[in-house]
């Protein structure tokens, strides 16, 4: 029977929740790495036991884990993230410009086939990749190095690259986002990268559309249509139907479209989720209401999704990589809340209910579908 | 044998307890206490120094006697009680949490 593992990193560690095909009941095993913040973990896609996780601390910066056993035990990995050569400048909040400094790791993606080779999307922004497993790490400096990128600036949380979706149909194909700087496209593994965010506009820039410089919070794809990628922008719900040569906007009818995290159901690529947030300067659910939104045609036309949800006095926010889909049948939907909640619907987002209440504030959520 | 004390975070990380023991040649400074330090426990390479310029991590502290010795020349000799065992060399992650 198959079962599920939900990967969570929250401020204060990592928590690896498991259950039967049900979705009923859950074990809960952690803190992991208790008291570091883990800003990701995930699971290589051809060998579920291998777990990559980014652990770290404002005190004692970064360290990477690596677990052979889907997460029982772990064993230090390699930290060292050097950019090559002497990297330039990038902009400053105040416009000045400001030297290219590694802070963290948002984001780890595992390749689609091989364990061992694994990239990471880093603060300030860069690409890195590592072949043996993150025991060393080598930047990919052709995004950095980006006739652009003297003009990125960092967004709230800092310049950084905190999504990477890999074409499963030609794997060399590429894309991230940035924080504040947008999306970008490699169709060379990482060698050479080009902006590709035509249709976006942000009120932000003194330029609206321009080529870069938006501060995209997500994209998403499903595998059966890699041409079609879904954005939760800082502002606007986006869609693009050419693999990010233009984007339009599919926001309709969402209360706000304001938000984080965006993710596509496993078996119908039409259908789509977000959770609305009230604004970028309240960054809480909307009218002390819960509510993920979604809909069954590709965007404009949104349904609230509230069963088992909390209707009132609730002001979490859910951020960026913190909401994941299982491929179990119906599709399972899961996100983690400022609050500490891991929220699980085992129908597509019909019906809600928490699988925990009282983590610390959850940073990413992802999940693992197991034979 | 060198005595050195690790905050609650590198002592998870390490898998050790609050105070190490260590085996340091000659001469027994912050760098090569700092080396032996993380050639014993590899886990904790750049927690403490920067990997490439081994700069004290700035909200980390570094302590012996009674004495802060964070912006002391880390090629300077710590104090016989240091060397001795008779006191530790404590690493102390600064007061600077609860934002978070």
């Amino acid at each position: 029977m198959s079962r599920v593992r939900v990967l969570v990193g929250t401020r204060k560690g990592a928590f690896v929740l498991s259950s039967d095909a049900s979705r009923k009941r859950w074990d809960v095993d952690g803190p992991h790495f208790a008291g570091w913040e883990i800003y990701h973990l995930k699971g290589s896609p051809s060998d579920p036991q291998r777990l990559y996780a980014s652990q770290s601390s404002g005190w004692f910066g970064q360290v990477l884990q690596r677990s052979n056993d889907g997460g029982k035990t772990w064993e230090s990995a390699g930290n060292q993230f050097s950019y090559e050569g002497t990297p330039g400048p990038h902009v400053w909040y105040d416009g000045s410009p400001h030297p290219w400094e590694f802070k963290r790791v948002w984001h780890l993606e595992p390749s689609l086939g091989d364990p061992d080779t694994v990239f990471a999307g880093v603060e300030d922004a860069a690409f890195f990749k590592s072949t043996d497993g993150a025991q060393t790490w080598s930047e990919l400096p052709g995004l950095r190095t980006h006739e652009t990128a003297s003009t990125w600036a960092p967004g709230a949380g800092g310049l950084c690259l905190h999504t990477i979706v890999i074409d499963p149909s030609t794997t060399d194909r590429m894309y991230i986002a940035i924080s504040a700087a947008g999306v970008f496209r490699t169709d060379d593994a990482g060698k050479t990268w080009r902006p590709a965010n035509r249709g976006l506009r942000s009120n932000t820039m003194p330029d609206q559309d321009a080529e870069v410089g938006h501060c995209v919070h997500r994209i998403a794809m499903h595998p059966s249509r890699p041409n079609v990628l879904f954005m939760q922008k800082h502002w606007d719900v986006m869609r693009t139907d050419d693999g990010a040569q233009s984007w339009k906007e599919i926001s309709g009818n969402l209360p706000t479209d304001f938000g984080f995290v965006i993710d596509v159901h496993a078996h119908e690529p039409n259908t789509v989720y977000v959770v609305p947030i009230t604004s970028d300067s309240h960054h809480f659910v909307p009218d002390g209401k819960l509510r993920v939104y979604r809909s069954r045609t590709g965007g404009d036309e949104w349904e609230a999704l509230t069963n088992g949800l909390p209707q009132k006095d609730c002001y979490v926010n859910v951020l960026r990589d913190a909401m994941t889909v299982d491929s179990l049948d119906p599709c399972g939907v899961y996100f983690g809340t400022s609050g500490g909640q891991v929220y699980a619907s085992a129908d597509a987002g019909d019906n809600w209910a928490p699988i925990v209440r009282d983590l610390p504030p959850v940073l990413s959520v992802e999940v693992q579908t197991l034979p | 044998m060198i005595r050195v004390v690790l905050p609650a975070n590198l002592q998870t990380l390490a898998g050790v307890g609050r105070v190490v023991e260590l085996e340091v040649s000659a001469p027994i400074t912050q760098r090569s206490v700092l080396d032996a330090l993380e050639n014993n426990y590899p886990a904790l390479r750049g927690t403490m120094r920067d990997m490439t310029t081994k700069k004290r991590r700035p909200m980390l502290r570094f302590f012996a006697c009674e004495e802060d010795w964070s912006d002391v020349s880390p090629d300077a000799p710590l104090p016989d009680e240091v060397v001795s065992g008779k006191e530790p060399f404590l690493i102390i992650g600064a007061i600077a949490g609860g934002r978070r």
